[in-house]
């Protein structure tokens, strides 16, 4: 009974790092048609700077700012520079986000060095807290409660504002869209901000549970995937709900087949997508 | 026949490292032919076939894991553990082929990521059967016919016989009739099953025959390194190779080979003086994609001809 | 009684709860000439992609000379004598003339799986094409990038491409979209020089190139069929009259 409660309390954990790491990225593949391949990189480079605050003296949260407004700043850069140069070009621009990961991936292991560093938990946050009789860490609890707090945040956002209205509308009819007069291009280099920034926050929040190596962005990035490919590209929810889920299967599969735990987490993937290939994509060719 | 005198230089090209007086040379020369025989082998989904897929390692991979297992663990001899190899990864690029074609587009691209990502975690968890992160080591080369192919010298000679094997049974594949028919699918599907072409199975076979020639470059690649580890099915080695191709000049026949020597010599050579290879090749590839995006082979070609035609006013 | 080239009965298709085609019936004898009148989004294109099997069908039946093809797959299908033109030129353009008619040629041949046979080594492929480009004028073109070429003389390539595989019922998506003057007349001289035994469906809306061509009309309106008779009989008919006065 323990067993399943931590392994489920961790799952959450798990599920709302995912969220904040995949919501970014659904949503830019949602809106441009790019499937950023150096998401990942974001959130692992996110991480890093967070660490680099924490190591000059600063608190946790200014950490998470520095990071989310660290990997903001590159996102746009990357976007306006590079991406909208190829605009319409969906492929090359995966192939240069893939390009790019490299690269932050190698200035990454020249400047923090290949060490795997956990974060501190902020003071506030240590300790356990009783659930249901079991103790479990608080700072988890909180990754849970911000990831939901993201999420409520990230909704209000697309369905209550102007910009996400113009995002939806984006996302629904890129053609129709630009008809109606919606400036699309300042559109996707806001989108692309915005999930990167979600990335960058989420590498710091979860510095103190996954810690920050080389190697953590292409590991997350297939996550990112997997929760891209289960949620959709079109709601917050099915990304929220998929990211949790996501995060128990990794859990309880680690905990229960370690050996097989890879497989466990890509086999819902591989089915989905052959089951029904078309549902996320869009009409085929032939 | 015009074509003799390319044939000579490249035929000469080939064995030039070969007298190099530094072993090291002669091994940058293998590596690199084995890599352009993986990336010739990606080639034919991504360049001909028009299917980018970011799980190539795969058959690479397996084959390199099951080439050092069935000699050093099965006891099985050189030759027929090799043709077992690249037997069985074949076998299994036709059932990943069967699973990825049923999207195409992002959907392949994430199938086959997916599937790679299986083999992955299979090789860095089931430990018994891979050594995990120590993977497997122990093959020796073999010495048929009184050839020792431990030496740098002799191996690459072998490589570069499979190579050019290779390249010609690609070339002719590329150009032959069923090559004309996988070109029209990656260019109209639609009109070519107008035409009566079986789209789907095409691209099957075009994945088979990928699968295939990646499994060969993953045999010499176990005799090469004698030992094989995860880190050859990780996401970053799919990602390498299919750098190499889209670098090289997707839908050519010299740009996968040119993008391996690429590659290959910025990993190795100037890794030497530059610590930050992986840093370059993802500058170099971001370059290329902003200024060349089809490739150095065709965007050199292109600037020759621009400036030969600049050259004729 | 002969089978009918084509036969359809109760066809039906729906995108997304919207009726593209709703129970469509019809039947075309061999040899006929029909044409497929209607205003737009009247389901014309989407019947011919129902009858070539580029989407399949919700409900209904599709037999080609007597044989069930509703569930075949279309490469299937063109080996049985069916082949097809788009409203919109989808060639390859990168690729010359004489290609884009080997392509249609291996398209039928089993050589289409042969990896190892040089396409350069079949010079009685490129014979058979260059004849094929000979009968529409463009021999002469022949090793031009389709690129090159006018859209009158794509058109002609695309219709000589389909007749290359002597298909025994043809469909013609809107052939002369597009096209000039003195294009039309080129592209109506080589339907007019169409074999009889062929069957030919077409999908028009100039209606007088259209009319002069054929000889039964099917016209649609609204996903089903409106009206169906010979020329005569449908330009005389009030309701036809409505859909396009209307229209």
């Amino acid at each position: 009974m323990r067993f399943w409660l931590i392994q489920s309390l961790n799952g959450l954990a798990l599920g709302g790092l995912l969220f904040l790491l995949s919501s970014g990225f659904s949503l830019i593949f949602g809106l441009m048609r790019v499937a950023n391949l150096s998401h990942g990189a974001y959130f692992m480079l996110g991480a890093y700077v967070g660490l680099s605050v924490l190591n000059a003296g600063y608190g946790f949260w200014a950490a998470v700012a520095a990071g989310a407004l660290s990997i903001a700043v590159l996102g746009a850069i990357i976007e306006r520079l590079l991406l909208r140069r190829l605009s319409g070009r969906t492929f090359s621009q995966v192939l240069v986000t893939l390009g790019i990961a490299f690269i932050i991936a190698d200035s990454s292991l020249l400047i923090w060095s290949g060490d795997p560093m956990p974060l501190p938990v902020p003071r506030a946050l240590m300790g356990a807290v009783p659930v249901f009789g079991v103790f479990f860490p608080k700072y988890r609890l909180a990754v849970v409660g911000i990831s939901i707090v993201t999420a409520v945040a990230l909704w209000a956002l697309l369905e209550r504002t102007r910009l996400g209205a113009m995002i939806r509308a984006g996302v629904d009819d890129m053609d129709m869209a630009r008809a109606l007069g919606i400036p699309v291009p300042r559109l996707f280099t806001a989108v692309f901000c915005l999930g990167s920034a979600l990335a960058g926050m989420g590498g710091v929040l979860g510095g103190p549970i996954l810690s920050v190596y080389p190697g953590l962005d292409m590991d997350m990035l297939p996550l990112a995937l997997i929760v891209l490919i289960l949620g959709g590209p079109r709601s917050v929810v099915g990304a929220f709900a998929a990211s949790f889920f996501v995060g128990f299967v990794y859990t309880f599969g680690q905990a229960l087949f370690p050996q097989l735990a890879y497989v466990i987490l890509f086999l819902p993937m591989v089915a989905a997508l052959v089951i029904r290939p078309s549902g996320l994509f869009g009409a085929q060719t032939a | 026949m015009r074509r003799a005198p390319l044939i000579v230089a490249c035929v000469a090209l080939l064995l030039v490292p070969a007298f190099s007086p530094s072993d090291f040379y002669v091994n940058v020369g293998t590596q690199i032919l084995i890599a352009a025989i993986f990336a010739l082998s990606l080639n034919l989904l991504v360049g001909y076939g028009g299917l980018i897929s970011l799980g190539h390692a795969a058959y690479l991979g397996v084959s390199a894991y099951l080439t050092i297992w069935l000699v050093t663990r099965a006891g099985l001899s050189h030759l027929p553990a090799a043709i077992a190899a690249v037997a069985l990864t074949t076998a299994m690029s036709a059932v990943f082929g069967l699973l990825s074609l049923r999207a195409t587009g992002l959907g392949f691209l994430m199938i086959t990521l997916a599937l790679g990502q299986i083999l992955w975690g299979l090789a860095y968890r089931w430990v018994s059967v891979t050594g995990g992160d120590n993977g497997l080591s122990g093959l020796r080369r073999p010495h048929p016919f009184g050839i020792d192919f431990s030496s740098p010298r002799a191996f690459y000679f072998l490589a570069a016989a499979v190579f050019a094997c290779a390249f010609v049974l690609i070339a002719v594949l590329v150009r032959s009739t069923f090559g004309a028919g996988l070109q029209g699918v990656r260019d109209q599907p639609r009109r070519m099953q107008a035409l009566g072409w079986h789209v789907w199975l095409v691209r099957l076979l075009a994945f088979v025959a990928a699968g295939f020639w990646g499994s060969v470059a993953g045999v010499l690649y176990a005799y090469y390194n004698q030992f094989v580890s995860p880190h050859v099915l990780a996401l970053t080695s799919s990602a390498e190779v299919l750098l190499m191709v889209i670098a090289g000049g997707a839908g050519t026949l010299l740009g996968p080979v040119v993008g391996a020597v690429v590659v290959v010599m910025l990993k190795n050579v100037v890794s030497a003086y530059v610590t930050r290879w992986v840093m370059l090749l993802g500058l170099v590839f971001v370059a290329i994609m902003v200024f060349m995006p089809e490739g150095l082979v065709p965007g050199l070609d292109r600037l020759r001809r621009r400036r030969l035609a600049a050259g004729e006013r | 009684m002969s089978a009918d080239a084509l036969r359809l009965s109760g066809v039906s298709k729906s995108f997304g709860g919207v009726p593209a085609v709703r129970g469509v019936s019809l039947a075309i004898a061999e040899g006929e000439r029909r044409l497929l009148l209607g205003p737009n989004g009247a389901g014309k294109t989407t019947l011919f992609n129902l009858v070539t099997g580029d989407i399949p069908a919700d409900a209904g039946g599709i037999w080609l000379f007597g044989r069930d093809i509703s569930k075949m797959r279309p490469d299937h299908r063109v080996r049985l004598g069916l082949a097809r033109t788009y409203q919109v030129i989808t060639l390859f353009p990168r690729n010359t003339l004489a290609h884009n008619i080997e392509l249609a040629l291996l398209g039928l041949s089993p050589l289409r799986w042969s990896p190892v046979t040089l396409l350069s080594r079949r010079p009685e492929l490129r014979e058979r094409a260059l004849a094929v480009l000979d009968r529409v004028g463009l021999r002469a073109a022949a090793d031009r990038p389709l690129s090159g070429t006018s859209y009158g003389e794509q058109r002609r390539v695309e219709i000589a491409m389909a007749l290359a595989q002597e298909p025994r019922v043809l469909l013609l998506d809107e052939p002369f979209a597009g096209l000039s003057q003195e294009e039309r007349r080129d592209v109506q001289h080589q339907l007019a020089a169409i074999p009889r035994r062929v069957t030919v469906v077409m999908i028009e809306h100039d209606l007088d190139v259209a009319l002069s061509f054929a000889e039964r009309i099917t016209v649609l309106h609204q996903a089903q069929s409106l009206v169906e008779g010979s020329r005569a009989e449908v330009v005389a008919d009030t309701r036809v009259q409505e859909v396009y006065l209307g229209a």
